[in-house]
């Protein structure tokens, strides 16, 4: 049961490999692309940054949470850092139990609490030229109009 | 006078013009060392909209620091 940072391109098949578990019954698995608009805005890439440390350590503590919450066997997750293009895959969350329901529910609450809580930052570049930092924009940027409330974006 | 090194990421890293740095404050907290550091670099986020970390450990504000601490200012996070 890990959280990883990573700035190798996520290897999804051997990732999911190591959920296997002779009493698991499902497995849920989420993956998380880079698309190609945001907000009505074209994007063009996106570039990922984590303040590494912290964000292991946090996202482990996301994992052990799921594991005392649900009625699971296995649990993995690994998020890309880097400059990421359309269609590449930024996040990966895999879980595995006995029966599909606390497979799905983990998942998830995994990919929620990871979003909501772990040190990664999202720059999107937009195919007009200009960028901006998700989440991070004050009065007098476009981007939330300076409301301070910005929900997580994507998938 | 205490020595700190201060870490930045994203859009904080953007507005520094540097990942890191090593100063001296009479800052008792990271809250105070920020509200110091905001207007030297044009850091456009308020603090309410930041956590900080400690030695790697998220710290409730206005977290205490003390000679040789490690502090980052977390901006708002956008992971996934």
């Amino acid at each position: 049961m890990q959280f990883k940072i990573t700035a190798q391109t996520i290897a999804a098949g051997e990732l999911a490999n190591t959920l296997h578990h002779e009493q698991a019954g499902a497995c849920a698995t989420f993956e998380g692309w880079v698309r190609n608009h945001n907000e009505g805005q074209s994007v063009a890439s996106l570039e990922y940054e984590a303040y590494a440390e912290l964000a292991e350590a946090e996202g482990n503590r996301i994992l052990a949470g799921a594991r005392d919450k649900f009625e699971l066997l296995a649990a993995e997750a690994v998020h890309r850092v880097g400059h990421l293009k359309i269609g590449d895959m930024a996040v990966w969350v895999g879980v595995a139990s006995a029966h599909r329901g606390p497979a799905f529910d983990a998942c998830r609450f995994i990919i929620d609490e990871l979003k909501a809580r772990v040190p990664i930052w999202k720059k999107e570049h937009y195919v007009a030229g200009a960028s901006a930092w998700i989440n991070c924009a004050t009065k007098g940027d476009f981007a939330d109009g300076g409301t301070g409330v910005s929900a997580p974006r994507g998938d | 006078m205490k020595s700190i090194t201060v870490k930045y990421f994203a859009i904080l890293r953007e507005q520094r013009g540097e990942a890191e740095e090593s100063l001296n404050t009479d800052a008792p907290d990271a809250q105070t060392l920020y509200e110091e550091l905001q207007p030297q670099h044009g850091f456009t986020l308020p603090v309410d909209r930041l956590r900080a970390a400690v030695n790697g450990e998220f710290q409730p504000w206005p977290a205490p620091l003390n000679e040789g601490d490690e502090v980052v200012f977390i901006p708002p996070v956008a992971g996934g």
